[in-house]
């Protein structure tokens, strides 16, 4: 990839990684007897790897100007293998917390191994590795065909790429090693943390003076959502982390908000994670790789616009449904909960628009499991962005709180939703990005499907049964008007369902390890193809003939 | 309108500025205003800060994930109530940077359980659970008990929570390495200090059963015996609003 780079950027890169190894040195030096140091050397050490990648290119000759009349695609065919890879480390670790569940002692007695330690790794795991690895992926790819214009550089995309994963490194380690804020979805400390706004920064510049330099006159919709994506995270990033470190040689910092305060910035940031990194991202996914797919526009442009602002709007309100009947005030109960359930109409839109794109082309979802994936997706975005609104109810969330109805909840949108259409999307992605005339196993894709399919299924009826049946029996009274049930009790009504969570989950993981054998099989095996698809290049270049084609 | 759109999407600044425009409002009017609304967080003349052990304990807490688990917010709820105890009030998470009122109730919520169940049913709990509860699923902290407390650094600790609005007296910062070894040392000339500054209130125990050493264990017991006690705000108010 060094041997892509121009003269230019290779200086620039070599600076970037002199100041990363100059931060790494110096907050490894700062921070002796604090894992900040820890943390420092791991940055120092990736930032070397870079000079060591740089120096091997070097005197390489410079990439031809004919680069320019291609589309820059290696940083996203690196984000794919990455993505397959965080998918079947964070859903191994999530297949293991769910047994632990069950039975506690399946661990090593070391503190690394610990639960409260584990958890986090599966959650930034999944939703930072995973699915930030995806989004970064698919959106570079999707940005260049929609404005069908080239990267502004070849530098900046490998940068965030491999930043956000520096990012991910420096949290699942730090769990291990004990640094968290405690803050859900929002653990790594205030270092990690800037150094993400950076990678982020860079991204929205990618994105920008992409956009600034498109051949099309209208930003396709697929970019209003990666956009919203970026802009939105950005936002919610930097206001939740507000925080002041011990001193610039501890990995602890206290957060800058506390109580109720804190505890309404928290959600809202939680709750818009789930909207903006979960949502928005991945909507921007389907209304791309899903009407390609399925060989039809998209259904409806008004639909499409009106839910796009419904969702970037009202999403921002609905973080206090986390809190109901707690210390937060009750007029910002009682806003989070309107807006929630408001909130259906867009999303179902968004459902409905996906879902009667594929008219037409129902034929195609019999026959192809790839295109199978990203419908099932849009069912699973219907059924719980549903679920989603009514949860936020007061009485049923009086319920529902704190039980395993919110995990299975949670699970049935990062399952079936967002783990669905990234599979979806990533099949039909590679075969187009490696030019292979098809996958290496559709066989697989199949299997993945069925897997996928049930592994959430058993998954998400598990969770549905144990979080009732905790709701219900927290509030059972008997005859004599006193509290039926003891905590314990409950807690062994949860073993089978715990059980049961585990065996979906290793379901679902058997699938994410078939993706990414087939998918490797698929970038390996050298197929000798035919010349590229002459419309698959940057506008500029293009032949007048093809300039009229749209969507490409 | 879908003209307008329609100019929107030719313009990738004024997309842009749309977004951040449209997403910013829900939260400036759900979350400012609790910073200025004085009914948000109720008055507590006796609400007291946490000492430097119990500041040691909470970041072990919080180290080991224990949120993922364990809430601390009871909720305005009759059974919760029944269950816990008085429902949780805003202000007694006022120093709580962050708050830990959690989102799960793998195991109890834990709002209300300081004092509960004494210092060495805490210390045999957390080494294992299950010599405690049979059929608990939470995990074994055997470690806690054998590994040194760090408490060199609690004066800086306690500044940086006095610089996010902690009231916390320069006596405090200055004396916080002892203060957390005297906490954990009845009957000591370091014990005598922690009641000086803290309050006469203030538990002071061997929380691990050891004498001498600091150990995380005493923090961790020390954090947990606090809970819900930093004020009696909760058992005085009249919790009308039960539901």
């Amino acid at each position: 990839m060094i041997s892509q780079l121009t003269g230019t950027e290779r200086i620039v890169a070599a600076f970037t990684f002199l100041i990363l190894i100059c931060f790494g040195v110096a907050m490894a030096a700062a921070g002796r007897g604090d894992l900040i140091g820890t943390h420092g050397w791991i940055i120092a050490l990736s930032a070397v790897a870079g000079v060591i990648a740089l120096l091997r290119a070097y005197g390489a000759p410079e990439p031809s100007p004919a680069r320019l009349s291609e589309y820059y695609d290696d940083p996203s065919k690196v984000g794919i293998v990455l993505t397959l890879i965080w998918g079947v480390v964070g859903m191994l670790v999530g297949v293991w917390v769910a047994a632990l569940l069950a039975w506690p002692e399946l661990t090593v007695d070391a503190e690394w191994a610990s639960f409260g330690r584990l958890r986090p790794v599966h959650t930034s795991g999944v939703i930072f590795g995973f699915g930030g690895n995806a989004l970064i992926a698919t959106s570079l790819h999707v940005l260049q065909r929609t404005t069908r214009a080239r990267l502004p550089d070849q530098f900046s995309p490998w940068f965030v790429l491999f930043g956000y994963n520096l990012f991910c490194v420096l949290a699942a380690s730090g769990y291990l090693m004990g640094v968290s804020q405690s803050k859900e979805y929002a653990e790594p400390e205030w270092y990690a943390d800037i150094w993400l706004v950076i990678v982020w920064v860079v991204y929205f510049s990618i994105y920008i003076r992409t956009l600034m330099r498109r051949k099309e006159p209208h930003i396709y919709v697929a970019n209003w959502y990666y956009m919203a994506f970026i802009l939105v995270v950005a936002l919610l990033h930097i206001v939740n982390n507000l925080a002041v470190p011990v001193s610039l040689g501890h990995a602890k910092s206290y957060s800058l908000f506390s109580g109720v305060q804190d505890a309404m910035t928290q959600w809202w940031y939680g709750h818009n994670a789930v909207a903006f990194f979960l949502t928005a991202g991945f909507l921007g996914m389907m209304y791309y790789y899903l009407p390609k797919r399925a060989g039809r526009p998209i259904y409806s442009y008004r639909t499409s616009i009106i839910s796009f602002w419904g969702i970037t709007f009202m999403y921002m309100w609905a973080g206090s449904h986390h809190l109901h009947y707690t210390a937060l005030p009750h007029w910002v109960q009682t806003l989070g909960m309107a807006f929630s359930v408001v909130l259906l109409v867009p999303s179902w839109a968004s459902a409905g628009n996906a879902l009667l794109t594929l008219n037409g082309a129902w034929h195609k979802v019999r026959d192809d499991a790839v295109l199978r994936f990203m419908m099932l997706a849009a069912i699973f975005y219907g059924l719980s962005t549903f679920e989603g609104s009514f949860m936020a109810i007061r009485a049923v969330n009086s319920l529902s709180h704190y039980t395993d109805w919110t995990v299975g909840h949670v699970h049935a949108g990062a399952l079936g939703w967002v783990a669905m259409i990234t599979y979806g999307s990533l099949y039909a992605l590679t075969p187009w990005l490696w030019k292979r005339p098809a996958l290496y196993s559709p066989k697989l894709v199949e299997w993945h499907f069925w897997l996928a399919l049930s592994g959430t299924v058993v998954y998400v009826f598990a969770m549905w049964n144990s979080g009732v049946i905790q709701g219900l029996m927290w509030r059972t009274y008997n005859d004599s008007g006193t509290l039926n049930y003891s905590f314990v009790d409950s807690l062994v009504a949860m073993h089978p369902y715990y059980i049961a969570r585990a065996f979906g989950g290793l379901l679902f993981l058997a699938g994410a390890v078939l993706a990414l054998y087939n998918i490797w099989m698929t970038i390996r095996i050298p197929v000798p193809v035919a010349a590229e698809s002459a419309s698959d290049i940057p506008m500029a270049l293009q032949p007048a003939t093809l300039t009229a084609q749209a969507g490409e | 309108m879908f003209n307008l759109h329609y100019r929107l999407e030719r313009s990738a600044i004024g997309f842009v500025l749309a977004i951040i425009g449209v997403a910013s409002i829900g939260g400036l009017i759900e979350i400012a205003p609790l910073f200025t609304i004085d009914e948000t967080v109720e008055k507590a003349p006796d609400m007291r800060v946490y000492t430097p052990l119990e500041v040691a304990g909470r970041n072990i807490y919080m180290r080991e994930g224990c949120y993922a688990c364990h809430s601390q917010m009871i909720r305005t709820l009759r059974d919760e109530v029944e269950r816990y105890g008085p429902y949780s009030l805003a202000v007694e998470s006022k120093y709580d940077h962050p708050m830990l009122w959690g989102s799960k109730r793998t195991g109890p919520d834990l709002a209300r359980v300081g004092g509960k169940y004494s210092n060495d049913w805490h210390v045999a709990h957390l080494t294992n659970p299950r010599d405690v509860v049979a059929e608990s699923n939470m995990p074994a902290y055997r470690w806690l008990s054998s590994k040194q407390l760090k408490t060199g650094d609690l004066g800086e600790h306690l500044a940086a929570l006095r610089a996010v609005g902690v009231p916390y007296t320069d006596e405090m910062v200055s004396n916080a390495s002892s203060d957390a070894i005297g906490q954990a040392n009845p009957d000591t000339d370091l014990a005598a200090g922690v009641t000086t500054r803290y309050g006469d209130k203030t538990d002071v125990s061997l929380f691990d059963g050891n004498q001498g050493a600091v150990t995380e264990m005493d923090a961790l017991v020390a954090y947990l015996q606090i809970l819900g006690h930093l004020t009696d705000a909760a058992h005085q108010s009249t919790q009308n609003e039960v539901e």
